[in-house]
């Protein structure tokens, strides 16, 4: 156990400033900050955070934000109390999750009942705007019942410093249709720290895209477990620039027979940005036919990005499909100027291009109104940083 | 005046020098055909013409117009009525056609200083080349050259041409890898904008493509000198005797020999 250092002090002294909760609530608290005073912050000799410094978060003092999240509950989703609610994530090996779980009070919690077919996206805002450093802990829960459908879009955006230590949990039912959709558009000044848990049921359809843009500071850990007939797509977009860092870990965990998993990963690199892909996939002893993809490709833009890029394939079981791939390329010189030898400007043309190898991914998108916002904001990104 | 003159033109490409001076002059209206065997610079030439980084120009001057056209970049070229059709057209994942078409004719129209077209113009003029060189209308939405067999990207490259109008086009082994018939299509699409404002160069390594696109003069190029200039019928007397007829060794044969 790591005594309370400099670095965990203000997160013991802010925890015992916050009202006491309900009991159940409390005893969570409680078991949160206690994992997170065992664990600390991690440092660059831990293999999960080699890449990934986390000083400037533990160095930084921050001050607790008043917020509420805006959330758009569609007619037909209902409000899930905490006590129905066991699946709790406390923290395990992620001191950031139990930073979370010590903090927990604005969360969101909703549940689609049974065979409930939600059209409306569920809709998560979270901004925060402060004069000084600031924090917030949101956690979203979302459990969705055997057969029900849903798509849930989760913004972050802000202004200035700040800390957003974020953990969101879907529960999908046996047979659940589950849309996810995540969109950081931090300010440039923002750490932003996010776990996502997917727990799947039997046959239930996950899709995720992750898409980050903002944050001098970005890690996200997108873990999802699957059953037997799963079938999840793991997507995400990561779009660095100037000395931003973007860290994606992903965790595909094939624990029953014939689940499926594409994974794909792309990221679009300029300036002295860094990033870095860790795709694990686990497939258990019981995961016989799994059919598991990922790739992870990255456009290098500047002589000074990094990417640093890794797959993690750990397989027990011996009748599985699972491929990985991974490439880091610049700008395709021919296509340049088989676009410039047309009369496209050299400029208009890397911006086309660089556009063009988001382009597959914001497709996907089935929602028109993200996908729309998503394009134009892509659109002005490149228009910005092009050339 | 000349709308383009070539004078002791010299490129190389990483270390190799390709051309070793090139003389050529193309006044307005004229077809030129430049034959050669592998590896004689036509390409190069080409590629020279149309801006490409790769190939550094070490001596020689390009008058385009009148204007230094060594000193344009590749688009300035484009927008002053340079078309290139690729040997290899480039396939670019995530940009469809229509877009890249109508952003490049855009382009071109605003320098020429006429009004850029909007959707529905340009849909009629597309549908209307299109027709020209038998080409499927889904073919536009899909990205450029993604996926197009061999025959539609060259067929893809002489549509861009009909709807980009150029002053200049420079047919790059445009007949390589064609059928009979797609090279009759490709032909006639060519054809059809032949006229006294625009003029072509016609790079090709055998003599087929010609009886389709016949031209007023064939140049036969060897080691990056045209070694020899003549009328349509040059062509025929290479078709006769083949390259070692005019003393050339073409590069696939003279590798043994070496």
């Amino acid at each position: 156990m790591t005594a309370v250092s400099e670095t965990t002090s203000q997160w013991l002294e802010q925890f015992t400033t916050q009202a006491v909760a309900d009991r159940g609530l409390q005893e969570l608290r409680d078991a949160g900050l206690r994992r997170f005073l065992e664990i600390g912050f991690p440092t660059t000799h831990e293999e999960e955070w080699r890449f990934t410094n986390v000083s400037p978060i533990a160095r930084t003092a921050f001050r607790p934000y008043t917020w509420e999240a805006k959330v758009h509950r569609p007619p037909g989703v209902e409000r899930l109390s905490e006590s129905d609610y066991q699946g709790w994530l406390a923290g395990g090996q992620n001191p950031f999750v139990a930073l979370n779980t010590a903090f927990l009070r604005d969360f969101v919690m909703l549940r689609v009942p049974r065979g409930a077919v939600i059209e409306e996206p569920i809709k998560i805002f979270t901004c925060q705007e402060a004069q000084v450093p600031s924090v917030i802990h949101p956690r979203t829960v979302v459990v969705v019942g055997a057969h029900a459908q849903c798509t849930i879009i989760e913004t972050y955006v802000g202004k200035g410093t700040y800390f957003t230590n974020a953990v969101t949990e879907i529960v999908a039912g046996e047979g659940a249709v589950v849309d996810h959709y995540k969109v950081q558009q931090e300010a440039a000044g923002a750490f932003h720290i996010a776990t996502m848990q997917a727990t799947l049921g039997r046959s239930a359809n996950f899709s995720s895209l992750s898409i980050s843009l903002g944050g001098a500071l970005v890690r996200n850990d997108v873990n999802t477990t699957l059953a037997e007939g799963t079938e999840a797509t793991i997507n995400g977009l990561y779009i660095a620039d100037g000395r931003q860092h973007i860290d994606n870990h992903t965790q595909i965990d094939h624990a029953k027979p014939h689940g499926t998993s594409h994974e794909l990963y792309k990221g679009i690199l300029d300036g002295k940005a860094t990033a870095v892909f860790n795709g694990r996939i686990l497939v258990r002893k019981d995961a016989q036919k799994t059919d598991s993809k990922q790739t992870n490709k990255n456009l290098v833009l500047s002589d000074e990005a990094v990417i640093d890029t890794k797959p993690e394939l750990q397989i027990f079981a011996d009748d599985v499909r699972c491929t990985h791939g991974a490439t880091i390329g610049q700008l395709d010189a021919e296509a340049l100027f088989y676009l410039q030898s047309r009369g496209v400007g050299k400029k208009e043309a890397r911006e086309l291009l660089t556009y063009a190898f988001a382009q597959d991914l914001i497709d996907r998108v089935k929602v028109q109104s993200l996908k729309e916002r998503l394009e134009t904001v892509l659109y002005e990104k490149f228009h910005e940083h092009g050339g | 005046m000349a709308l383009l003159e070539i004078s002791n033109l010299q490129a190389k490409v990483g270390g190799r020098q390709i051309l070793n001076g090139i003389d050529l002059t193309v006044n307005a209206g004229e077809v030129h055909a430049i034959m050669g065997p592998n590896g004689s610079g036509k390409s190069t030439l080409a590629q020279v013409l149309a801006g490409r980084e790769l190939y550094q120009v070490t001596g020689g001057q390009v008058l385009y117009d009148g204007k230094d056209l060594l000193g344009m970049a590749p688009e300035d070229r484009a927008r002053e009525g340079i078309f290139l059709a690729f040997q290899y057209p480039v396939e670019i994942p995530g940009v469809s056609n229509m877009y890249f078409l109508k952003a490049a004719l855009n382009t071109v129209l605003k320098h020429r200083g006429l009004p850029e077209l909007d959707a529905m113009d340009f849909l009629n003029l597309v549908r209307e080349k299109m027709k020209l060189m038998e080409m499927e209308q889904t073919l536009l939405n899909r990205p450029v050259n993604t996926g197009f067999s061999g025959g539609e990207k060259k067929r893809n490259e002489i549509f861009q041409m009909a709807v980009l109008e150029p002053r200049l086009a420079i047919l790059d082994e445009t007949d390589s890898g064609l059928d009979i018939d797609a090279l009759r299509t490709v032909a006639g699409g060519v054809n059809a904008l032949r006229g006294p404002e625009r003029s072509m160069i016609v790079v090709t390594h055998y003599q087929r493509l010609l009886n389709y696109i016949v031209p007023d003069y064939v140049h036969v190029l060897s080691e990056g000198r045209i070694v020899k200039s003549g009328g349509k019928e040059l062509a025929l007397v290479l078709e006769e005797s083949g390259y070692a007829g005019f003393g050339i060794e073409d590069e696939a044969e003279a590798v043994g020999k070496r």
